[in-house]
C-alpha cells in the first residue's frame, strides 16, 4: 500500500502548481504510470478518494491514470522487447544482459483546472 | 515547470496545466541533501528492509553486539504500530533505540527519516541503523537518505524472492541471507538464490548467516564496521 505515500506526494505537487498559477479549484489530475512501476492504478486512485476529499481544493477532483508500457533493451542483440510478458530474459536471444527502457514512471502528466 | 495550454471549448472551457514531473523527484531531492549532511557529520545510514519475520531485530542485536564497543550506534526501529522491536534492541544492546510510527503507512521517506534522526544524538555517533517497515515493496520505491540500503532473506521465504521482488533487490546492494540453521528442512538452494540475486543486481555482496545461533555474524558485522570507517575517513574529500 504504498499508494498512499505516493498519493500524498502527487497532492503536494498538485498544489503547489495550482498555487503557482493561480488556480483554486483542480478538476482532475492525469498520471503516467509505467506497467512495472509497482503502483497499481485501483489501488491508487481508491486512495486518491480518500485523501483528496480532505483537500478544499481538490474535493471531487478525478485522477485519470495513463497506463504506459514497459519496454526492455537486449544489450547482446540490440533488440527491444515488452518487459511485462518477458520479463529479465531476451525473447530473442535468451540473454540476461538486458535492462529497463521504460515503463518504471510515476509521473504527474497535467492538471485539468 | 508549469505550462498554460488552453482548451477553448466554449461551453466547458478546461484548461490544462502541464506538469510532468515524478512523483518521487522532491523525496530524492530530500534524501541527497539528508545523505549529504550525514556525510558532513561522519554518520553512515544503513537502511534495513526485509518482509516481516525475517529476523530484522535478531540479526541487528547479534550485529550490533560485535560493534556496540567499537562504534557509537543508534537504531531507529521504523513500524506502523507498537515499540516491541525498539525495547527488545534496547534490553538486548544497551544501544540506544527509537521507535517511529508511520502512521499506517508501510514506508520511510526522507522527510520521516529526517524527523527520526532528530530524536537520536547525532553528533555523538558514528552508525545508526533504520530498521525500515516490514515490506519488500514500498520501501523499494522511497529513497530514505540512507548511506546503504541492505535487505535480510530468510529462508523460509524461498530461494526465488529475488524474482518475485525485483526492484527490492536491484536496489539492495547488500543481502542477508538469513536462517541458514534450517536449511536442511526446506527446498533452499542457496546457491540458486545467489544466482537469482546477482541476476537482479551483479554488484551485490551476500551474507549467509544465521542470526539466532551467530554463525556467519562477524563477516557481515566486519563488512558494516568497514563501511562505517570508510565513509567517516572520505567525510572531507
Amino acid at each position: 500500500m504504498h499508494e498512499l505515500g505516493i498519493v500524498f506526494y502527487i497532492i503536494k505537487d498538485v498544489k503547489e502548481a495550482a498555487e503557482a498559477n493561480g488556480v483554486q479549484k483542480v478538476s482532475a489530475v492525469v498520471m503516467n504510470i509505467g506497467e512495472v512501476s509497482t503502483v497499481v492504478p485501483e489501488y491508487l486512485t481508491d486512495c486518491w478518494r480518500w485523501a483528496a476529499d480532505k483537500e478544499e481544493m481538490l474535493r471531487g477532483c478525478e485522477l485519470k491514470v495513463n497506463l504506459l508500457p514497459a519496454v526492455s533493451y537486449c544489450e547482446s542483440c540490440q533488440c527491444e522487447y515488452p518487459t511485462v510478458q518477458y520479463g529479465k530474459t531476451c525473447p530473442n536471444c535468451q540473454s540476461d544482459r538486458t535492462y529497463l527502457l521504460k515503463g518504471n514512471e510515476v509521473e504527474i502528466k497535467e492538471i485539468e483546472v | 515547470m508549469c505550462i498554460f495550454a488552453e482548451n477553448n471549448h466554449i461551453m466547458n472551457p478546461v484548461k490544462i496545466i502541464e506538469i510532468k514531473k515524478s512523483v518521487f523527484a522532491d523525496n530524492n531531492a530530500d534524501a541527497d541533501a539528508l545523505r549529504r549532511e550525514l556525510k558532513a557529520r561522519g554518520v553512515y545510514l544503513l537502511n534495513l528492509m526485509s518482509s516481516p519475520g525475517s529476523g530484522k531485530t535478531t540479526t541487528l542485536i547479534r550485529t550490533l553486539s560485535l560493534l556496540k564497543d567499537r562504534l557509537r550506534i543508534a537504531v531507529m526501529e521504523a513500524d506502523i504500530d507498537s515499540d516491541v522491536d525498539a525495547v527488545k534492541i534496547k534490553e538486548a544492546t544497551g544501544i540506544p533505540s527509537i521507535q517511529l510510527h508511520t502512521g499506517g503507512m508501510c514506508h520511510l521517506d526522507a522527510e520521516m527519516t529526517r524527523q527520526g534522526l532528530a530524536g537520536v544524538d547525532l553528533p555523538e555517533l558514528d552508525l545508526v541503523v533504520l530498521e525500515n517497515v516490514g515490506n519488500l515493496v514500498c520501501p523499494a520505491e522511497f529513497d530514505t537518505g540512507a548511506v546503504r540500503n541492505a535487505m535480510i532473506l530468510s529462508v523460509p521465504e524461498g530461494d526465488d524472492k529475488a524474482l518475485k521482488y525485483p526492484l527490492m533487490f536491484s536496489v539492495c546492494d547488500t543481502v542477508v541471507i538469513n536462517k541458514i540453521d534450517v536449511l536442511p528442512y526446506f527446498d533452499f538452494d542457496l546457491e540458486k538464490c545467489r544466482e537469482h540475486i546477482l541476476r537482479r543486481n551483479p554488484k551485490a555482496r551476500i551474507f549467509p548467516l544465521c542470526a539466532k545461533t551467530g554463525e556467519g555474524v562477524e563477516a557481515f558485522a566486519d563488512w558494516l564496521y568497514g563501511e562505517v570507517l570508510s565513509w567517516k575517513n572520505t567525510q572531507n574529500r
